[in-house]
């Protein structure tokens, strides 16, 4: 995909995920959670986020992008990739939450 | 002498508590190695004893992780996430050597002579051949595309698909330069492949597109030939939370059995005519098909959210003959090379369960930290694996 489309379609897709979705999340969910982005989204990304067949995750990979638009693709995945729609499977509270867990620049 | 008194001592020190202590004398044919995904760690297993023996730290991101054993069934070759190439001695369970070969890896192969170590990347993408001895490189094929499906075939050579580029490839290292071959177009995005134990059929996963690539080796000019490229056409896709796996994919009464990839089907095609000649519904998204060695079944597990289960299907019948739940976030599964059980590893569950595969009870678990790959010595003699 163009570089010029796909940032159109992180735009589109961030309008979908307003700001008043960031909610407190219960803390045995932010476990899971934790685990979710290390474990499954480790297996394409890397466990260090350093990327695989899906592209590096780091803080530093991520520095232009924003918390709305990464939860607009952790939730819709990016058609014509390998990076599926976790929709199903994440409230965008959650999205968002791990969103910012990626951009929190970990010390990994 | 006082260096061998040293290595013991080393050895008794990392072993630790919680492990049998360690014989040196100990056979290493009935030996296995665990990935622990997270802690960059490996456990060394006794199989027959179905006890763990050693953990062996430092090896990086294992993510991804693969291993290919020595003929002599003494070195596991641990082929990790970010480039590391690690050789363990499975009779001092120590690391022998290790290098970081690249930026980002994603499997390697080992000749069938014992002598050549391969390594498919991501970054840079391409494949490096490693002796296997001393890890010195001693071949760098830049490929401008992340690798994948990186098998070896007999007479030193090894063959590999493309990501990016949707092509096969093929390097020959029995003379002294390597002889690099393109084999021809695959499809779109090829996410693995594998080899026939009996070294004919190289078969390419399509994620790209709906497909499945065989070249067949014994012809002096390999060409693709494409099938299965229609299955599922009417409908939604699917989300693939996790990419299937082609190693240890399932050939048996005839048969290709493989995942469907978008669809929770696994998908039976007779390998002679290439048509598909069943389709099962299964629990999930098949990430692993593999055949029980000696029997008619083959076993298949699960991309997340529907990991925890694990279904036997009858080749002959195509039928789903048991469901499983082993437990949380199952990763892999290793038969014994006689098919009497399976060694299934529970990520989430910190154990590695191991079922009677008769019976289809638990014996027991093992605990392990985050368990992915669970691989057997045995796998040194098979080829296709």
């Amino acid at each position: 995909m163009p570089r010029g489309q796909a940032i159109a379609l992180i735009c589109a897709i961030a309008l979908l995920v307003p700001a008043a979705a960031r909610a407190e999340i219960a803390p045995a969910r932010v476990a899971k959670l934790e685990n979710m982005v290390l474990q499954d989204c480790g297996s394409c990304h890397g466990l260090t986020m350093k990327g695989g067949l899906g592209r590096p995750l780091t803080a530093a990979a991520l520095s232009q992008a924003g918390a709305e638009g990464l939860a607009g693709i952790i939730l819709d995945g990016i058609p014509g990739t390998a990076m599926p729609p976790w929709r199903p499977l994440l409230s965008e509270e959650e999205a968002i939450w791990i969103a910012e867990y990626l951009l929190k620049d970990r010390q990994r | 002498m006082k260096r061998y008194l040293l290595a013991a001592t080393l050895v008794a020190l990392m072993t630790g508590p919680g492990f049998a202590e360690g014989p040196q004398d100990r056979a290493t044919g009935g030996l296995g190695v665990v990935i622990e995904r997270a802690s960059g760690s490996v456990l060394i297993v006794d199989r027959l004893a179905r006890a763990q023996l050693a953990r062996v730290e430092g090896l990086g991101d294992l993510s991804h992780a693969s291993i290919n054993f020595s003929p002599d069934e003494r070195y596991a070759y641990v082929f990790g996430r970010d480039g590391g190439l690690t050789k363990v001695d499975l009779v001092t369970r120590t690391i022998a050597a290790r290098v970081m070969q690249a930026g980002n890896s994603i499997g390697g192969a080992i000749s069938d002579d014992g002598r050549l170590v391969a390594v498919s990347n991501y970054e840079p993408g391409g494949i490096r051949i490693f002796d296997a001895d001393t890890l010195a490189m001693v071949a760098d094929i830049p490929t401008g595309s992340k690798t994948i499906g990186l098998v070896e075939l007999p007479g030193r050579r090894f063959a590999w698909a493309l990501w990016d580029k949707g092509e096969a490839w093929m390097a020959d290292l029995s003379g002294a330069e390597p002889i690099v071959t393109r084999l021809g177009e695959t499809g779109a995005n090829p996410y693995d492949a594998i080899l026939t134990g009996d070294g004919r059929h190289f078969v390419v996963g399509l994620f790209g597109e709906k497909g499945v690539t065989l070249f067949d080796m014994w012809d002096k000019a390999p060409a693709p030939v494409r099938f299965l490229s229609d299955y599922g056409k009417t409908g939604e896709d699917l989300p693939v939370y996790k990419m299937p796996h082609l190693q240890g994919w399932g050939f048996t009464e005839g048969q290709f059995a493989l995942p469907a990839v978008g669809r929770h089907q696994v998908l039976w095609v007779d390998r002679n005519s290439l048509q598909q000649v069943a389709a099962t519904e299964v629990h999930g998204q098949p990430v692993f098909v593999i055949a029980q060695p000696g029997s008619p079944y083959v076993w298949v597990n699960f991309a997340t959210p529907l990991n925890d289960t694990v279904q036997v299907i009858d080749s002959r019948s195509h039928a789903v003959v048991q469901t499983l739940t082993p437990g949380a976030a199952v990763l892999h599964m290793e038969f014994a090379p006689r098919g009497s059980e399976v060694w299934i590893s529970l990520r989430d569950d910190n154990r590695v369960a191991v079922y009677d595969t008769r019976s289809l009870q638990p014996i027991t678990s093992l605990p392990a930290e985050s368990p992915s790959g669970i691989f057997f010595t045995a796998r040194a003699h098979r080829t296709g694996l």
